[in-house]
């Protein structure tokens, strides 16, 4: 049997079959995958996921996968986590974070991607495989790449986190920085690979590489209990993801696995970069590219590939894209984990922190179902919050250093001696 | 203002495999109606139908992108590297 997908251009809609590629020879306009959703009917069932490990193989039929794929490892199967603490206090029925945070192996939803990307590079027998990277992808890539088997060569921003640098050594892959913000790295790897015969997961292998993303909203659909939300706030680097969200969503309805309803997608971005956020609010078709300066290193990216698309998805939903600032960012990090035990990366606070927003300006209502995704961990960005928690001085191990520690710190006598 | 446009593999085939084209102009728009002009075929994958730079094309005067110098009415010195590269977005339908 033959696969029932290939790459299609979406503006000109030739087909190439499947091959390393991003863009049409044609017109030079993005690859995707385009599947055969009538024959997809006929092999894939909401039964057949009955008795299969949660994680993201298990809508293995929704893929762009090899005929002889075999699962190398559980990525995906993360907590739909109901708030309690944060939807009471933001007068919320239905609130939920999809939270990646937990995402295994690297503690990023680029575990995703990067799991369908290295079974691509394996069909196309790439031996090298590698990515630009703002450091969550660089970190999945490192991952994988270490238990598949794959050499792994990753191009970063010279000044990133120094966790997410870390995250990506660790597991023995090569390293270049690059002197130069995201936006030059990518640039660089788009003439890497022109010139190399590497799988890079990101560029020549992207349209393989995206489809990974859709499983973060088979998921979210399935832990509804099949159903869509009505509100779903995203956080926008490039803005693969938000519109990745939306294509699954859209096959499950054409699969007749969910019912069919209006979801509006949020986009959610920092202010010290906003292209696509900055589209949406004024109306525009084309985004401008900005030079990013923000703490959410994992979304600043100032010319963004799919920034069009998103903007067009957004707008076509009837949702809404907005930006907090980094000072925001930091408080809606805190905030998440102080009520409800999730400790997120900056992406992570912005969504939280354009979810407050979209509600104060009343585009998301009480009654609604909201989803909230939180695609990253807190432990790879601890730079950003760092200097709010100061090291209290050490006391001696005596108790009467201790009451004299607790004098000094509370205001009132709550704490009873006994 | 002698400056060379440097075109990606995938354009070549509209260059007759040719990697960059050596031409003068004083600004980018001019050198890439040169570059047009002299290989046809690639002309509609330069600009769109309303005549704007492809929306998936990225355009750089050595190291930056043009749309942070004003568009392609960007004005090029003596020696400088016009860079011709697609964007990498992966889409959905």
């Amino acid at each position: 049997m033959s696969v029932n997908y290939e790459l299609r251009c979406r503006e000109c809609g030739k087909t190439w079959g499947n091959v390393p590629r991003s863009f049409c020879e044609d017109c030079f306009s993005p690859l995707e995958v385009a599947y055969d959703y009538d024959s997809l009917k006929k092999i894939a069932s909401r039964e057949k996921l009955v008795g299969r490990a949660f994680n993201m193989w298990r809508y293995s039929e929704l893929l762009p996968l090899p005929e002889d794929f075999s699962v190398p490892n559980a990525v995906g199967g993360t907590p739909l986590v109901a708030s309690h603490k944060l939807a009471s206090k933001w007068g919320l029925k239905n609130l939920y974070f999809k939270n990646d945070a937990v995402c295994f192996p690297s503690l990023s939803f680029k575990d995703r991607v990067v799991a369908t990307a290295l079974a691509a590079a394996r069909r196309f027998n790439f031996t090298t495989v590698g990515c630009s990277s703002t450091g969550n992808l660089a970190n999945a890539v490192a991952a994988q790449a270490a238990q598949q088997g794959f050499d792994a060569c990753v191009f970063i921003p010279a000044d990133l986190e120094p966790a997410k640098v870390l995250n990506t050594a660790v597991y023995g892959a090569r390293i270049v920085r690059i002197d130069g913000n995201y936006d030059r790295v990518n640039r660089l790897c788009a003439q890497v690979a022109d010139r190399f015969q590497w799988g890079l997961v990101n560029v020549n292998l992207r349209p393989y590489y995206s489809e990974g993303s859709k499983t973060h909203g088979y998921e979210i659909a399935e832990q509804l209990g099949w159903a869509l939300p009505d509100n779903i706030v995203v956080p926008m680097a490039g803005g693969s993801l938000i519109t990745k969200i939306a294509k699954a969503f859209r096959e499950l309805v054409t699969l007749g696995w969910v019912q069919e309803k209006p979801v509006k997608f949020f986009g959610a971005q920092a202010t010290g970069c906003s292209p696509i956020s900055n589209a949406v609010k004024r109306g525009l078709t084309r985004f401008e590219p900005q030079k990013p300066d923000t703490i959410a290193r994992s979304l600043a990216i100032g010319n963004p590939a799919d920034g069009p698309f998103a903007i067009k998805l957004i707008r076509e939903s009837g949702g809404w894209a907005e930006d907090i600032s980094d000072r925001e960012i930091v408080q809606s990090i805190q905030l998440l984990a102080e009520t409800e035990g999730i400790f997120a990366e900056t992406a992570g606070g912005v969504t939280i922190g354009v979810t407050k927003k979209l509600l104060r300006e009343g585009r998301i209502r009480s009654d609604e179902t909201t989803v909230v995704c939180i695609t990253g961990n807190g432990l790879k960005t601890t730079d950003a919050i760092v200097a709010e928690y100061p090291l209290a001085e050490a006391i001696a191990p005596k108790l009467e250093a201790f009451e004299a520690y607790l004098d000094a710190q509370l205001t009132t006598p709550a704490v009873a001696k006994v | 203002m002698a400056v060379t446009i440097e075109i990606p593999t995938a354009f070549r085939r509209f260059t007759d495999g040719s990697p960059k084209l050596d031409c003068t102009a004083a600004t980018v728009a001019e050198a890439l109606n040169i570059l047009t002009s002299q290989y046809p075929g690639l002309s509609r994958h330069v600009r769109d139908d309303q005549g704007q730079i492809r929306q998936f094309l990225n355009i750089y005067l050595n190291d930056e992108d043009i749309r942070f110098l004003g568009g392609e009415d960007c004005a090029v010195k003596e020696g400088d590297k016009v860079l011709l590269v697609p964007s990498i977005a992966g889409g959905s339908q």
